[in-house]
């Protein structure tokens, strides 16, 4: 079965390819450090979206060709990063009343595990060493959207969605919809709702490597990702 | 007025062994190197420092922690692509840490120097981090009660500074720096330049002096990300 699903399951930029075709047009948001900052790059044409990062920017672009960097003006996975015309600075607590306050549309987030009633873990695995957090537990609140992006399960082959998470928390009930490398799922009342799989894998099969149930409420839908 | 001071190592001669510091800067962006390394000249000893980091490398915070300087920090990301002053000294038992969602402490600086002495916040509620917090609920939601953060000093990074303490910031280096600099009973800043009262426009000024108690010239700032890639140790 994982072998199986190992040949046909999307990469992490399929998957951020998708999670970019939800962005509306204008909107503010928040791209996890990491893997989600791979969605920046899939936005669709004619569609221009203003990303902000928690050091203090709106309206960042790409990053500068190597050896144009200004360590001044960095994102939040400390990486240099260049300016679009219309960008802003601001402080950090301007920054994540932008967060808190439900005035971003969406924040992409990586994920170590989903649970079916929106709890998120993806900041600590719970096995000691130095704990850090960052700007996790704050954008999991406020934004009108909160996405996960993520392997639908772990190398070991483990379900990453589960019926309760068993690592430590990052938020209560905040997830709302996860892009995983076999499907689309919404969170909605406390269930698992699926939206899209690939045409390849067997409903019973997707839900074999699921950890808790998959609802479906009307027509799923082909997951069609172009090769990237 | 004039709150300019010629040298950096006058400029964090108050700072005396277990003060409370709040250091701006995310990551290397910010970070007031200059005045950092004075205070490690200086060297007092069993600080608590704020920071959003612990370091990295063996410049800056590290180097501070590296010195044994460091009996406590609250950060919210004790990791970087160097961590490993910070990370041995925490796994021996040789430093305490309180770990602050990112948002929640720029908020408590925030409210340490609006003199609002706690607030409630939808972070981390019904984590780890909120154990043994108050938590209420406000129109159907719950939030978990947060303390203001305030210390006896805060080191600082500006771009144009003038004798009234005024200040502006370069780019995303302002971060947590005009959050401290309201925070601490006495708040010093280094600048790139200094410029008479009147040479920045007053639409421009991003801190007003009244939160500045010293500003000093360090004319081009050392860059923590740079110091590292050169493998700098200091001292």
């Amino acid at each position: 079965m994982s072998a199986a699903i190992n040949d046909i399951k999307l990469s992490n930029a399929q998957i951020a390819w998708r999670a970019a075709q939800d962005i509306e047009d204008g909107a503010y948001v928040n791209l996890g450090i990491g893997f989600p900052e791979m969605v920046a790059k899939f936005q669709p044409a004619g569609r221009e979206a203003v990303f902000h990062t928690e050091n203090g920017v709106l309206g960042f672009g790409e990053a500068p060709e190597a050896g144009e960097e200004d360590w001044d003006l960095i994102n939040a996975g400390k990486k240099a990063i260049t300016l679009k015309p219309g960008s802003t600075f601001f402080h950090h607590a301007d920054s994540f009343a932008m967060v808190r306050g439900g005035h971003l549309d969406v924040a992409i987030l990586g994920a170590y595990q989903v649970a079916q009633n929106g709890d998120l873990a993806n900041w600590s695995t719970g096995k000691g060493g130095v704990p850090a957090v960052g700007g996790a537990m704050d954008l999991v609140h406020g934004a009108k959207r909160v996405a996960v992006i993520t392997d639908h399960i772990t190398k070991k082959g483990e379900p990453k969605l589960m019926a309760a998470c068993t690592m430590p928390l990052t938020g209560v009930g905040c997830v709302t919809r996860v892009y995983t490398s076999l499907a689309v799922i919404d969170i909605e009342d406390g269930r698992f709702v699926l939206r899209e799989k690939l045409p390849a894998i067997y409903f019973d099969d997707l839900q074999a490597v699921t950890g808790a149930e998959l609802k479906v409420d009307g027509t799923v839908r082909d997951l069609i990702v172009p090769a990237l | 007025m004039d709150k300019t001071v010629a040298a950096l190592a006058e400029a964090v001669a108050p700072i005396q062994d277990g003060a409370t510091v709040m250091i701006g800067g995310f990551g290397g962006s910010g970070a007031p190197i200059e005045l950092i390394h004075a205070l490690i000249d200086k060297g007092p000893k069993d600080l608590t420092v704020i920071n959003n980091n612990a370091g990295n490398g063996h410049v800056g915070i590290a180097a501070m922690i590296e010195q044994g300087m460091v009996r406590k920090m609250i950060c919210s990301f004790p990791r970087s692509a160097d961590p490993k002053v910070f990370t041995d000294l925490y796994l021996a038992g040789g430093i305490e840490l309180e770990l602050v969602p990112q948002g929640t402490l720029a908020e408590r600086i925030r409210a340490g120097g609006a003199g609002i002495p706690a607030f409630y916040t939808p972070t981390s509620f019904g984590t780890d981090l909120a154990k043994g917090k108050p938590v209420a609920e406000f129109d159907g939601r719950q939030y978990v009660q947060e303390r203001w953060l305030k210390a006896d000093f805060a080191l600082i990074k500006g771009e144009l500074g003038d004798p009234m303490g005024n200040l502006t910031y370069r780019m995303a280096a302002r971060n947590f720096n005009p959050l401290m600099a309201t925070a601490a009973k006495h708040t010093i800043a280094q600048v790139s330049r200094i410029v008479p009262p009147g040479g920045i426009d007053p639409e421009q000024v991003v801190t007003p002096g009244i939160f500045v108690n010293s500003v000093t010239e360090a004319a081009i700032p050392q860059q923590e990300e740079i110091l590292n890639r050169q493998e700098a140790v200091y001292p």
